[in-house]
């Protein structure tokens, strides 16, 4: 059997179409909004400390290691539910853990904390949201991963539960790791 | 009466509430043609958190604090384009209600005439190749031809 061979141009044509309309129009959850600042140095700030109002917290106080961000507030219900997840990071996995209060009252702030345990080497007071707009923050939680270098490698929205961190950040926090090891 | 006095009032009340309400946001501005460039650019920006809300329709509290950093951004004299740029580098394309020319959207939107065009050429050359040249007919096959064209 003979087949005519331009025939099947038109298919291939097709098949080619259909493919890349359905990576284009994939249907994901529209909420999750793609971060344009991967891959970018984590943005300048120059923020009080909620603990110590006298201590000014730089981008410089995050580098050194490869960190944890994390976005929260008191008026967020979706941070008391990681929170303990946050408390087992802090307490078991080797990694700093920094806060960044978000648009919050710094008395309810370190209230929440007392009750509910500080997992943070220290929170950032972003009382004007202006550090979380320039993470691109849209809602809390967030997690930033943060290289040694203070470049954001790896941004999770939403609250961090004990698979996320195996599956999502854990594996990256490795990675990058092992890349600052190779060096 | 008394129900009258009684919707009287409700609407006064509602009058009050709204007054209040257009207050909540009301920053200042040194002049109107500001305050007009404030208002175009939170119209066709995006809130971030909502799906399809405006900044300027929005309540909820990064679009607060985003219609905040676009009166700011303007009192430093930025232009729009450096506004939109600034929202773009932060939130992506989702912040923009009027999608910028770039590759995703050159597909998008120029694909479809490219493959028109595709089509059209392989059409033309498809009837131009069936177009059966008969020349050189045998004596024969031109009295037949003449036999049938004739007897219709």
């Amino acid at each position: 059997m003979t087949v005519n061979k331009s025939l099947l141009i038109p298919l291939a044509v097709f098949i080619l179409l259909v493919t890349v309309l359905a990576f284009g129009f994939r249907l994901e959850d529209p909420h999750y909004l793609p971060s344009e600042l991967i891959a970018k140095p984590f943005p300048d700030f120059n923020l009080q400390d909620l603990h110590d109002p006298e201590r000014n917290l730089t981008v410089d106080d995050i580098k050194g290691n490869v960190s944890l961000v994390n976005v929260w507030a008191t008026w967020c219900p979706n941070c008391l539910v990681e929170h303990p997840e946050l408390m087992r990071i802090s307490r078991e996995e080797d990694i700093p853990l920094y806060g960044v209060n978000y648009n919050d009252d710094s008395r309810k702030a370190i209230g929440w904390l007392e009750r509910h345990e500080n997992p943070f080497l220290f929170s950032i007071v972003d009382d004007k949201g202006t550090l979380a707009i320039d993470l691109g923050v849209y809602g809390a939680p967030e997690t930033f991963v943060v290289d040694r270098q203070g470049v954001i490698q790896y941004r999770h929205v939403g609250a961090v539960s004990r698979e996320i961190w195996e599956r999502k950040i854990f594996p990256v926090v490795e990675l990058l790791r092992a890349q600052a090891g190779g060096d | 009466m008394a129900r009258v006095a009684f919707l009287f009032l409700l609407v006064l009340l509602g009058a009050c509430c709204q007054q209040a309400y257009a207050a909540i946001d009301a920053y200042p501005f040194p002049d109107d043609e500001l305050r007009q460039r404030h208002n175009a650019l939170i119209d066709e920006l995006r809130c971030p958190q909502c799906l399809n809300t405006n900044l300027a329709g929005s309540d909820s509290m990064i679009a607060k604090d985003l219609r905040r950093e676009v009166h700011r951004l303007l009192l430093e004299g930025k232009s729009d384009e450096e506004i939109l740029d600034f929202m773009h580098a932060r939130y992506g394309d989702f912040i923009l209600y009027k999608p910028r020319l770039q590759r995703g959207t050159i597909i998008l939107w120029f694909g479809p005439l490219f493959l028109l065009l595709v089509a059209a050429v392989v059409l033309f050359r498809l009837v131009k190749s069936r177009k059966v040249e008969v020349t050189n007919l045998s004596e024969a096959d031109a009295r037949r031809l003449e036999e049938l064209v004739g007897r219709k």
